[in-house]
């Protein structure tokens, strides 16, 4: 029952800010919504909580169930707090409508929520494609230059891949013994090997696009610069986990065998575009491009960790799944803070933030070294797993994998040092006012990612019962 | 029975009542609540509280999923005409004629429900089309109208020269016109002429195709759904097209054995042809009618699939699939009646001067192009659990799913015309009631698209 409240909260607040004109009000009930999620989500992972079942569509057999184990839970708390400091930290930003803006970034919450928690396929699928609605408005009215078109491509691009999970699922459904879209059931559903890797494929496609592995990934830079910032944030802290929650979720219980005899062609695709992102990371001068590209690279190295089936790897990727969202985080509100106070994006424009807003300065630095996954930030552990988990698979993929390491400390810190470093410019001269809400936000972050990145056991043990499940039989 | 004569009778009557008022409006009401009537007349009959029944030696047959089907394309048909009311006054000064026109089509609509006699098909079909030439053509002094009308009148007639045809080889193979016919001729006591047999069934099929406006035999429809006052085509791409794919399937779902594998080929080769040609085209369309009039052509691909097995799938996913497609084009269309223009272009803007109007049109439109939330996705869904069941192999579905995706880019193009665009919307009169009518239609598409068992749980009480 407890687990409903994670659905109900936002979907309440949701439905009130449409009602609501009033500045404060509109802020009080979107922090609020946040902060009682973010709550609840602290108290599910320190108790135990059972699981939510009612019957939704007897005729299919289909159930309501809402269940979180460990894989589950950590999602959970990272989309729990990325809202609340999403809200927080563009608290100030001048947005038409802020109401309905607002809105829609609940009913959005909603839809991730609904993802992480749904224990029954066609449940998971609904979730899956309602999350993407609200972001197609959102991106659409709220968003750049070029919009509508970047939008309508990402929209497409996700509902066609979500549209072949669906044959999947119907296809796995008429064959289970039970007719249920439960995950045991679909588990033991009657198929041969051959068609068992069809539908690996029809699932894959899905989540292959969400995440974005390489070559599906041609949406995303263009969606991430051309949304607004709170947008952007949801989409590549918390959005684009929903795919490799998927392959977590669904395609290593569902398809042991196919998902084992296509790793190699899944890891090649990745570490391909891991080192197609970085290498084109290097290039960029608009700050929103880049933390596009990096993030690609970032989610290109997750991916292959999992199809490399190794135990610590997919431990790695567990707790990399949360840092990675924190970390990202991080930078796009610093982005973001940039851009609303200078006008631009450019780093050739920017220069001398250290001089000008110093605590901003060394926010930045911090994410950046989390960035590059150095020691004693969290992204550090949960590279090492998979870097570790790579080479146990081949020695040369990691190899070839760990160049990224290395790209991606000369791309960030080359950002640090063209937006940090310097003389201040006439862009830079603009920010006189630091912007307090969003430094009280990333100083929080910033906690976090050397908390969790000295002590990572408590990740670890969140995560111990799904790592059971995919590996002890 | 019940249906087929209360209807009748209610047709005489609506033509006549204009000698007793004059009043519009008071022909409206009469029409509503003769179709009420209907409804419950119907609904006696399948509860089986009252019944009219005389021997039709087999020609027809009353079961539960006929009069399920009855129905459902009744009630439709009520909201039709509950929230197209006004409009249809404004189309001539005959508004009882059309009324009346109404009451004959559905009892069509009826015999085409219960027919068991392929000679019955032939009635029930040209009951049907009849009047709707007549009401393609009803807005007289428009010039699209009558063109409409007549290439309507034209190449219907000439489909149903096909559909005897058909018949005529069919029952000279076997030498009955029943549905359920034996295989073995009864009066030459041998088998049924094959060759007969398959010439005969692929003529009817074609001339089914043409009724549903199937690729390749729906070059009429675009002309003819443009043409028509737009009220009408309403009700024409809705209950007329939901009626003649039941009675396509109630053909097909006995005789489709006797073409044996010929008939997965021939209906996979249509269901292709149909979306292909339904979908691509739809996209390069610059008014919004004809759009819906491309669209609605992609959906009857959509429908086909139903004809692929003969289980209670089947039957089921074409139920959900008829009221979720109608109830959207219904209120599409109702919406649609409010424009002044029906370009793209025309509904620039909309939301922001109409957010009522917009976010009722972009629930139509999620529902046809199948987003979940509403009755689209589950008549979408259980179409292709259907086809999986009836084995079809996965390259039909992935086909479907592919135009699928091409549905939504020109659906989209139209939520995004009154999102992001701005511009003004010429809109005519659009008040609290009429907002009040589509949100019924929107609540019943949202509602069965987090429950289609509610409709299902009517079929089997």
């Amino acid at each position: 029952m407890f687990l409903l409240l994670f659905l109900l909260i936002p979907i309440i607040a949701a439905t009130a800010l449409l009602f609501v004109k009033k500045e404060q009000a509109i802020n009080l009930i979107s922090i609020g919504s946040g902060v009682l999620t973010l709550l609840c989500a602290l108290y599910i992972i320190v108790n135990k909580t059972g699981s939510f079942d009612a019957s939704w569509l007897p005729v299919l057999n289909s159930r309501f169930l809402l269940q979180a184990d460990g894989v589950s839970k950590i999602l959970i708390l990272l989309t729990a707090i990325s809202f609340p400091a999403i809200f927080i930290a563009t608290v100030n930003n001048q947005t038409n409508q802020k109401n309905i803006f607002l809105s829609l970034l609940l009913f959005t919450q909603t839809g991730l929520m609904g993802v992480f928690l749904a224990g029954d396929a066609l449940l998971f699928y609904f979730f899956y494609e309602l999350a993407l609605i609200p972001v197609y408005f959102l991106c659409s009215i709220w968003g750049g230059e070029k919009r509508i078109a970047v939008t309508f491509k990402f929209f497409i691009y996700t509902f066609l891949g979500s549209l072949f999970m669906l044959i999947g699922i119907i296809f796995l459904y008429s064959n289970t013994l039970d007719h249920s879209f439960l995950i045991e059931s679909l588990k033991h559903a009657n198929v041969t090997p051959g068609q068992s890797a069809t539908a690996f494929a029809l699932f894959f496609i899905a989540f292959a696009i969400k995440m974005p592995i390489f070559p599906l990934h041609t949406w995303q830079p263009d969606t991430y610069e051309q949304s607004p910032s709170a947008v952007t944030m949801v989409l590549s802290a918390v959005m684009v986990k929903m795919g490799l929650y998927g392959i977590i979720r669904w395609l290593m219980p569902l398809f042991p065998e196919a998902f084992l005899a296509h790793s190699n062609m899944v890891i090649i695709l990745s570490v391909i575009g891991i080192l197609y992102a970085s290498f084109i990371a290097i290039r960029q001068d608009d700050l929103k491009r880049l933390i596009a590209y990096s993030s690609i690279a970032h989610i290109g190295l997750m991916s292959a960790a999992l199809f490399s089936h190794n135990q610590a790897g997919v431990q790695g990727v567990l707790v990399q799944l949360f840092s990675h969202g924190i970390n990202v985080l991080g930078l796009w509100i610093i982005a973001d803070i940039i851009e609303q106070q200078t006008g631009t994006r450019s780093m050739m424009a920017l220069g001398g933030l250290a001089k000008q807003q110093p605590t901003l300065a060394i926010l930045l630095v911090g994410f950046a070294f989390a960035n590059i996954a150095l020691p004693l930030t969290n992204a550090f552990i949960g590279e090492f797993l998979m870097f570790n988990s790579l080479f146990q698979f081949n020695p040369w993929i990691a190899a070839a994998a760990g160049v990224s390491v290395i790209l991606a400390a000369i791309y960030t810190l080359n950002m640090v040092q063209k937006v940090a470093y310097g003389e201040v410019s006439a862009a830079t001269s603009l920010m006189q006012v630091p912007n307090k809400n969003a430094q009280g936000v990333l100083i929080v972050l910033l906690v976090i990612v050397f908390l969790t990145g000295v002590y990572p056991q408590p990740l670890f043990d969140l995560t111990a019962d799904t790592l059971k499940q995919l590996f002890v039989k | 029975m019940n249906a087929i004569i209360v209807s009748t009778l209610l047709g005489v009557i609506m033509m006549f009542s204009s000698w007793i008022t004059s009043s519009a409006k008071a022909q409206r009401n009469l029409g509503l609540l003769g179709m009420l009537i209907l409804i419950l007349a119907n609904l006696a009959q399948l509860k089986g509280w009252w019944v009219i029944d005389f021997d039709t030696k087999g020609m027809l047959a009353f079961n539960q999923i006929g009069l399920f089907a009855n129905m459902t394309l009744f009630i439709l048909t009520f909201l039709y005409l509950w929230i197209n009311g006004e409009e249809i006054e404004k189309i001539g000064n005959h508004t009882a004629d059309y009324y009346a026109i109404f009451f004959f089509i559905l009892c069509g609509v009826s015999v085409l429900t219960s027919f068991d006699n392929l000679l019955m098909l032939f009635i029930g079909i040209e009951i049907l089309s009849i009047p709707l030439y007549i009401l393609t053509g009803a807005d007289k002094k428009n010039l699209l109208s009558n063109e409409a009308s007549l290439k309507y009148f034209l190449m219907g007639s000439f489909s149903t020269g096909i559909l005897l045809l058909g018949i005529t080889f069919i029952y000279g193979a076997t030498g009955s016109f029943h549905l359920s016919m034996p295989i073995i001729n009864p009066r030459t006591h041998m088998v049924a002429e094959h060759f007969l047999m398959s010439a005969g069934l692929i003529l009817l099929f074609a001339s089914m195709n043409f009724k549903v406006s199937a690729a390749p035999f729906h070059f009429w429809t675009p002309d003819v759904y443009d043409g028509a006052p737009t009220v009408f085509t309403s009700f024409m791409a809705t209950i007329v097209k939901a009626a003649g794919f039941i009675a396509f399937i109630k053909v097909f779902e006995t005789q489709r054995v006797a073409l044996g594998f010929t008939w997965y080929i021939i209906l996979s080769f249509v269901i292709v042809a149909t979306l292909l040609i339904g979908n691509i085209t739809a996209v390069f369309q610059r008014s919004v009618k004809r759009m819906l009039a491309y669209s609605s052509i992609a959906q009857a691909g959509f429908m086909l699939f139903a004809l692929y097995g003969n289980s209670i799938f089947n039957t089921e996913a074409i139920l959900l699939y008829i009221v979720a497609y109608s109830l959207a084009t219904i209120g599409l269309f109702a919406v649609l009646v409010k424009m002044k223009e029906y370009s793209f272009e025309s509904f620039n803007g909309l939301a922001k001067q109409h957010p009522a109007l917009a976010l009722l049109t972009t629930i139509f439109l999620f529902s046809l192009a199948g987003i979940p939330l509403t009755a689209g996705f589950f008549a979408k869904y259980y179409m292709l659990n259907a086809l999986l069941s009836a084995g079809a192999g996965l390259w039909l579905l992935i086909v479907a799913i592919l135009f699928a995706a091409v549905s939504i880019f020109y659906y989209f193009k139209l939520v995004q015309a009154m999102y992001f665009t701005p511009g003004t919307p010429a809109i005519n009169n659009f008040d609290k009631q009429y907002e009040f009518k589509l949100w019924v239609v929107a609540i019943l598409i949202i509602v069965l698209g987090v429950f289609p068992n509610l409709l299902f749980n009517y079929l089997y009480f």
